[in-house]
């Protein structure tokens, strides 16, 4: 209201200028939240006269004292004589590390099996279809205790499965060959992203030069100068060994190379295939949106397929998945608990062992919660930016 | 690419003249239209001719389909070469009833075939009555008459000895009964004007969104009991449902909010017109709109949802999972197990494909309407 408002002013009652609509809102609202806010305190105060009664002390200090739980299979260095902190540490970075693989795997599998369905050759959508149909409609943890069970019925580490030379499959696991990674070795692979993010800066300042004058100027030298003459040049510069290291058969156990526990493995393949199937569907319709005018005009200006694909359907596709693949990343993310089914120990499964040992339940499942309410709003953060970044700029 | 390159609805160069018989001109169309083409017809068809030959060794000719009770011997001898389908026989009463009284099973077998009747009525669009919901009340108590007992003669079976398939299918069903009516009043509370109330809406939806369904089973079970008064005891099952219905509120909420928001606003302004108060606005005009626009999405969540109850094996209830996994637990059957889960997942899957079947119906109704 401007004050040369020309209305005289609305009386003052008890309520100021609450209209009937305002006062129903307001009622409302307090209802609500006292409802809210009487739940809450019902439910705290038996909280605190529980936990006294059974002399369970609440706080976050349980987490400094020895964990004494084994973890079979971890990227971070581990013992039982570390601190529950630090296995909650190990369990985040096991789910981080299903969650990211998967992710990306998926992301592929899901991409070319939403591809095949929409194959000319019948053959290949069929198949296609059906392993869509199949996987969407079982249930994620029994796909899981299926993998799971295949892997253990898999032949002992002496009778392994090799498929090709060099890779082991056995009840111990998939065994690849692996490199080594030292500080060395980082020291290229860290000069070789330098060289990605520069050359990044390099091709937007490329493209705006060209908007600028409309003059094409090739990025491709600067590929090849940064991301792969400078790494390569600084590894024989510092005699960087790349030498693979191959698996081999030692007694009872395979010495060398990356092991995939059978724990692990099972969960991956689980989540990649069972997210797959929707990823598929998402793809699909991703490019059915783009309309058939689209290919026809692209193909009527006689421009190459690949280039067709990449410069005109894609980008207009990616507007209708980003959204929806964004929920199957956290779908993908969040479902990783299931290891707990099947002893694999991420987050929730280590939050799940120190909760019987210590009893200390609430702190334990807020843990967890606290986790993947992180881990979700850091994915949806950045598939956010990602997709106002390639939403259609209307007028 | 060359998969996305001959897209069957893109424009073709040249199209040949229909001439030649049928057969040989749907091969060519739709398995030897280009040379990569038939080359990869020709390995997939090898694959596919590999696989299911394998699949009928193991899964048919060299399977073991009857053996005498408690007797794993035959299938052992076949072992890693052919199915033991005679575990199936064997255990189905476990799986399907886990430890429901042996002699009493037939209730939670009329138990199941009304609930399967019940939905089968209501996917009939024709039935889409007031009547409907009465249906739904009476057979829904007939159910708990028939699980429960303890009335019209029939002996009490208290609930730590259900299990199997009626247990999923009361878990899912009531989780969508009650949930469905918690989504609704989420998503209303999501759009109102209200600050507070949308606030509180937002924080619910997002805080039961963002966490896996393993978590708050896990609150269900292991910290519902510190939440309540001491001596205030209620059962494991009851717990779990309440958790999954308030997880089926959130995530029903998010599909009939998209609904909302696909309702005109003229809708709206004219319920405003006639002067309707806001709860008969949105029960006479905005929300059966709003319904009818997302129930594809709404038989997609009931289907994730459907699925999801079997997550409860975590923390110990008898689903139909968690009898299958108990069930392969017997020594002289353990090395059996795969041929269970593949059982059982036929079951999820005749439920799960007849559901995405009829949502994929509906949504050729509306796109042909």
């Amino acid at each position: 209201m401007t004050s040369d408002d020309p209305r005289p002013p609305p009386r003052r009652s008890f309520f100021g200028a609450l209209g009937p609509n305002e006062l129903k809102g307001l009622f409302w609202q307090v209802l609500v939240v006292g409802i809210a806010v009487a739940v809450i305190v019902f439910l705290w105060s038996n909280t605190v006269t529980n936990l006294s009664a059974r002399r369970i002390t609440t706080g976050f200090a349980f987490l400094g004292r020895e964990a004494g739980m084994p973890i079979a299979d971890s990227l971070l260095a581990y013992s039982p004589r570390d601190s529950y902190l630090w296995a909650f540490v190990v369990g985040i970075a096991n789910t981080l590390r299903v969650a990211v693989i998967g992710i990306v795997l998926a992301t592929i599998l899901g991409t070319l099996i939403g591809i095949s369905r929409l194959s000319a050759n019948w053959l290949l959508s069929r198949l296609a279809a059906v392993y869509v149909e199949v996987l969407r409609d079982i249930p994620l943890l029994l796909q899981l205790l299926f993998w799971y069970v295949l892997m253990q019925a898999l032949p002992a580490a002496r009778a392994a499965w090799r498929p090709v030379d060099g890779i082991f499959l056995s009840n111990r696991g998939l065994i690849l060959p692996a490199i080594p990674v030292g500080s060395p070795q980082l020291w290229v692979l860290g000069t070789a992203a330098l060289g990605l993010a520069a050359f990044l800066l390099i091709r937007r300042w490329l493209i705006a030069q060209q908007m600028r004058d409309g003059k094409p100027r090739p990025a491709w030298p600067f590929a090849v100068g940064l991301i792969l003459a400078l790494p390569t040049a600084v590894s024989v510069a510092l005699r960087v060994s790349w030498t693979i290291e191959w698996p081999q058969l030692r007694g009872f156990n395979f010495v060398g190379g990356l092991t995939l526990a059978p724990e692990y493995f099972a969960l991956l393949i689980a989540l990649v295939t069972y997210t797959s199937a929707f990823i598929a569907e998402i793809v699909r319709s991703g490019i059915q949106s783009v309309p058939r005018g689209q290919w026809d005009a692209a193909s009527a200006l006689g421009l190459r397929r690949s280039f067709m694909l990449r410069q005109i359907i894609l980008p207009q596709a990616l507007r209708v998945i980003v959204p929806p693949m964004t929920s199957q990343y956290l779908n993908l993310t969040k479902n990783s608990s299931l290891a707990v089914a099947i002893g694999y120990q991420d987050v929730v499964s280590i939050a799940n062992t120190t909760l019987n040992q210590t009893g200390q339940a609430i702190e334990a499942i807020s843990l967890i919660m606290a986790v993947f309410l992180t881990i979700s709003l850091g994915i949806s953060f950045f598939m956010n930016w990602y997709n106002a970044r390639i939403a259609l700029a209307e007028r | 690419m060359t998969a996305i390159t001959d897209m069957p609805d893109l424009p073709r160069a040249a199209r040949r003249p229909q001439i030649g018989n049928p057969v040989l001109r749907w091969l060519r169309t739709n398995l030897f239209s280009s040379i990569p083409n038939g080359i990869l017809t020709v390995v997939l068809l090898a694959v596919l001719a590999k696989g299911v030959i394998s699949f009928v060794q193991w899964g048919i000719a060299n399977a073991v389909w009857f053996a005498p009770a408690n007797d794993s011997s035959a299938c052992k001898a076949v072992r890693g070469l052919g199915a033991c389908w005679a575990i199936i026989p064997e255990k189905y009463r476990f799986i399907l009833f886990g430890t429901y009284p042996f002699d009493e099973q037939w209730r939670p077998a009329l138990s199941v075939v009304l609930f399967i009747a019940l939905f089968f009525l209501s996917t009939r669009r024709a039935l889409w009555r007031r009547e409907l919901a009465y249906l739904w009340i009476g057979a829904l108590a007939l159910i708990s008459v028939l699980m429960w007992g303890g009335v019209f003669g029939l002996s009490f079976v208290s609930q730590d000895r259900w299990g199997g398939l009626p247990v999923t299918l009361i878990l899912a069903t009531f989780g969508l009964a009650f949930g469905f009516p918690l989504g609704i009043l989420v998503a209303l509370g999501r759009r109102s004007k209200l600050p507070a109330i949308r606030s509180l809406s937002v924080l619910y939806v997002e805080l039961i969104r963002g966490v896996p369904l393993v978590s708050l089973l896990f609150m269900a079970s292991v910290m519902f009991p510190l939440f309540m008064p001491s001596g205030f005891n209620i059962d494991k099952l009851l717990r779990a449902q309440i958790a999954i219905i308030l997880f089926a509120g959130a995530y029903l909420a998010e599909v009939i909010r998209g609904g909302l928001q696909a309702v005109p606003r003229g809708q709206y302004e004219a319920a405003d017109a006639l002067g309707l108060s806001y709860w008969r606005k949105h029960r006479l005009v905005v929300l059966p709109q709003a319904i009818r626009h997302v129930i594809p999405p709404l038989v997609n969540t009931f289907i994730a949802f459907f699925k999801d109850t079997s997550l409860v094996l975590i923390i110990g209830i008898f689903d139909l999972l968690t009898t299958a996994k108990t069930a392969i637990i017997d020594p002289a059957w353990q090395q059996f197990s795969v041929e269970v889960y593949i059982f059982v997942a036929a079951i999820y899957f005749v439920f799960c494909f007849a559901m995405s079947r009829y949502s994929r119906g509906l949504e050729a109704q509306s796109a042909s309407r």
